[in-house]
């Protein structure tokens, strides 16, 4: 017995030396992803390529997005109050927030209110130290109307922090929650223009994101490990590693050998295959975007919303969904995506029926239509293949006796012609979301600013315009919602775009990862995921 | 020498000069313009545009725009990437190594396999062995490329996981790059097992990138010693009692070495094309990737600078290629 509750203590003893000198073995999560970022400040960039190597990794903003829905959550702002008028948003800053330490960077201060001054006077003020230290163009700031929007920010205290706008903005929060709103450090910002490189701000930022960088070589690899201090709690995984794979086909070799865990856009043709694949989970979402073919309004005959409307009902949606979307599409009836809340499921689409819109076409004194369908020379989300939707739609306006020709160009030259006032023809093109609120996608592409710009349809209409120009005014949800319902109910009516599909989202990860989720707007963030 | 060095230079500099001009006309040929690009579908307003333009000094007449690039890159400066922001010339020493590091490794295995082949198949004209080595090559050459290298990827990497799927070292391995050359940082790192891990990332882009130049070295060296048998001096070297060792190695291939290393030297160029393909498929951080990536955004600095540094390089090869003649053989060799 004596004997026995020794040897039982030295058992314990052994067991707990082995236990504390084994290595706690480091989770590393590989994404094998498409391509290189651009840089590392997002606000210089448009790809969402960068954006999952920079802001959804590195940084934090304002308010964010809930990860796999388009909630907006607080985040590096704790709460914010909008005054009565909407032309003021007071942000109460959260305490507390670590910055990175990097090789040559070590913050001695907490985040405050001086970082979300600098991140986003560098960009509003021309004659800002670092508004130039990275030549080229802040796209989306300029995108989202933010110089003529700000009319000032103003540091209230270091955790207080006031934006006054110009004009009301109900979407504001949510534009705060884009990728080229991440906070910097200004302490850094400092300290490296003391040291006389500011430009390495945009190489080698120290953000108060879940991961920090740790190396980047390009076209090959980038490197994170799991920042200890994240002011939301360590990430379950500690080391991220984006192995860059252009090739869709590569991609999936690599995860079905465990070379990578998730990857982005699969090949249509491997979807089968994955589906059955005992080592894969192939998660599936509606993607926040819309595939649509624009007629030009202001052009004859297409001025008429009887011959759009006749035109739509000779499209056979669903046959473009079969032959180009190969299941990964559903039809789509409104110019939002269903997942974009204040979408009007009351609208019922217009159907396909090639003999009414025959009828249609006689009615309004049309015999003999010969128009141009301009096809996308790239594949894009919302239309993976524009040349083959562009044919079907061609034999689709065939059968009504309308003279369809595709014509095309070089990506660059099809964006800058497909905005002329007086272009010919109907534009395939589409749209993906940049902050899930419905004046993203109403206003930015049907609204009468963006006539000869984002407007393909040169659509400029009165109620519809009043609609989302209140919209735009008032912050209360409920009343927003209401007046974005009505819009669709005008959009329905008045038929400027053949709205044709909204894709479908597939990601394929390994069965060892666990709680991974699609971004609705596209991008891939690991904070939150884990590895069994 | 020097005179003949000096006169090649001379060849060399109006063709670089060509280099400068086809590279910069050219990509401002194809429709589309980069900042047009960069906005998307959102697009951007004509007063943005002109703005963006004027910043990038693209909104002057092309000719001043070619006069202050010649400027440039007289100065030794390539100008800066319109996408990354980075300097031209430090994107392409980043990334030159790993497409210097395959080529290298592709032309050894095409020179290894495909010149003995050539000479085998030559001696033993009309044999199995040569119709198999002939119809191998022609096969190898008319394969595309991309196809080949998925291929193998399936089957040695997905099927037989004898091999990496791609990349160029395990991700398990991460050191500071000291020549950018992984083979041998992987052996300075001093990290086990990293050389290993990078030779095997090595075999499979190697043989892919290795295939045509192989295809066309045994073909050229079978043509060219095939021209040489039959020439007096190696009937008259066998007739002296010669082995057909040194009748072969000495007498014949060195004969007919002298077209073979122009493939070879040729082949480099057929390389850095090839290296396009292979570099997507085996996602190889090179020039290749780079360049195409460049064209497509329409980065003119990038395409420019990476075009002149290509044709420099190619045309040093073809500059060594014309000096190795001399060593090959003494009866051509050059003279001051």
């Amino acid at each position: 017995m004596k004997y026995s509750g020794k040897l039982w203590t030295l058992l314990c003893a052994v067991a707990l030396i082995l236990m504390c000198a084994l290595p706690v073995s480091a989770k590393t999560l590989v994404y094998c992803s498409e391509g290189s970022p651009e840089g590392f400040n997002p606000a210089l960039y448009t790809a969402g390529t960068t954006f999952d190597a920079s802001s959804r990794a590195l940084f934090n903003k304002l308010a964010e997005f809930e990860r796999g829905t388009t909630k907006i959550v607080p985040a590096l702002a704790e709460s914010w109050e909008i005054s009565s008028d909407g032309l003021v948003y007071t942000f109460n800053l959260r305490k507390g927030v670590k910055f990175h330490t990097l090789k040559d960077f070590t913050p001695t201060r907490d985040f405050n209110a001086d970082d979300v001054l600098f991140s986003f006077m560098r960009q509003l003020d021309k004659n800002h130290p670092f508004h130039k230290v990275t030549p080229g163009a802040y796209e989306y700031f300029e995108g989202m109307s933010m110089p003529d929007l700000l009319k000032e920010i103003v540091k209230v205290d270091d955790y207080t922090v006031k934006f006054v706008l110009t004009r009301p903005e109900a979407p504001m929060i949510a534009n705060l929650a884009m990728d080229f709103a991440s906070i910097f450090s200004k302490e850094q910002a400092d300290m490296l223009m003391k040291a006389g490189t500011p430009e390495k701000i945009d190489l080698h930022p120290a953000g108060t994101g879940p991961f920090q960088l740790v190396a980047y070589q390009k076209d090959a690899v980038i490197r994170y490990k799991a920042h200890p201090d994240y002011w939301a709690g360590k990430a379950p995984i500690d080391n991220l590693v984006f192995a860059i794979t252009p090739d869709a086909s590569v991609r999936y070799q690599k995860l079905k050998a465990g070379e990578c865990h998730v990857m982005p856009y699969p090949n249509p043709a491997d979807l089968e295959a994955m589906k059955t694949d005992k080592e894969i989970n192939l998660l599936s979402q509606e993607g926040l975007n819309v595939g649509y073919l624009a007629y030009n309004t202001m052009m004859a005959p297409f001025d008429n919303p009887k011959v759009r409307k006749a035109l739509n009902m000779a499209i056979n949606k669903q046959a473009i969904l079969d032959a180009v979307f190969q299941g990964a599409g559903k039809v789509a009836k409104n110019p939002i995506p269903p997942t974009i809340w204040s979408y009007n499921d009351d609208i019922v689409d217009d159907p396909y029926d090639p003999e009414g819109a025959k009828k249609m076409l006689a009615e309004a004194g049309l015999q003999n239509l010969s128009m141009k369908i301009w096809a996308m020379p790239v594949q894009r989300p919302y239309n993976p293949n524009a040349r083959r939707m562009a044919e079907v739609i061609q034999a689709d306006f065939e059968k009504i006796g309308v003279k369809a020709e595709i014509v095309s160009y070089e990506w660059g030259e099809y964006l800058k012609r497909s905005k002329d006032k007086d272009r010919d023809g109907a534009v395939l093109l589409g749209w993906t979301g940049d902050n899930g609120d419905p004046d993203n996608f109403l206003a930015v592409l049907l609204g009468c600013d963006g006539v000869g710009g984002s407007n393909r349809a040169n659509f400029c209409h009165d109620e519809f315009e009043a609609l989302i120009q209140k919209a735009k005014r008032v912050s209360d949800p409920a009343e927003r919602t209401n007046l974005y319902k009505q819009a669709q109910v005008v959009f329905k009516e008045q038929a400027p775009w053949a709205t044709i599909a909204h894709s479908i989202v597939f990601e394929p990860v390994r069965k060892e990862v666990v709680d991974y989720r699609i971004d609705p707007f596209g991008g891939h963030i690991f904070y939150g995921v884990d590895l069994k | 020498m020097i005179t003949f060095i000096l006169r090649k230079l001379g060849v060399l500099l109006p063709t670089f000069f060509g280099v400068t001009l086809i590279a910069f006309v050219f990509i401002r040929l194809l429709p589309g313009d980069p900042v047009l690009l960069m906005a998307g579908e959102r697009g951007m307003t004509e007063e943005r545009h002109a703005r963006l333009m004027k910043e990038f000094g693209f909104d002057r007449p092309i000719l001043v725009q070619y006069g202050s690039y010649l400027k440039q890159i007289a100065g030794g400066d390539l100008g800066k990437s319109i996408i990354t922001r980075r300097p031209v010339i430090e994107e392409f020493m980043t990334l030159f190594p790993a497409t210097a590091e395959l080529s290298l490794c592709a032309i050894f295995l095409a020179v290894l396999f495909g010149l003995p082949a050539g000479i085998i198949a030559a001696v033993r004209r009309g044999s199995v062995f040569d119709h198999t080595v002939m119809g191998t090559a022609l096969t190898g050459y008319s394969m595309p490329i991309f196809w080949w290298g998925l291929l193998l990827i399936i089957l040695f990497s997905g099927i037989l996981r004898w091999t990496p799927v791609s990349g160029r070292i395990s991700l398990l391995f991460f050191f500071e790059p000291v020549t950018g050359f992984m083979l041998i940082d992987s052996l300075l790192s001093g990290e086990k097992g990293a050389f290993l891990s990078a030779v095997r990332h090595m075999i499979l882009p190697s043989i892919v990138l290795s295939t045509i130049p192989m295809a066309v070295i045994a073909r050229q060296t079978r043509s060219a010693m095939l021209e040489v048998l039959g020439e007096d001096y190696v009937r008259t070297a066998k007739a002296k009692g010669l082995g057909p060792g040194r009748v072969i190695g000495l007498h014949a291939l060195r004969n007919a070495l002298i077209p073979v290393v122009t493939v070879i030297g040729l082949q480099v160029g057929v390389l850095f094309a090839g290296a396009i393909l292979t570099e997507t498929i085996f996602s190889w951080p090179g020039i290749g990737k780079w360049m195409v990536d460049s064209i497509s955004r329409r980065d003119y600095p990038s395409v420019q600078g990476g075009l002149l540094l290509i044709a420099a390089i190619v045309m040093s090869v073809n500059l060594f290629v014309d000096l190795l003649y001399g060593l090959i053989n003494p009866q051509i060799r050059h003279t001051d």
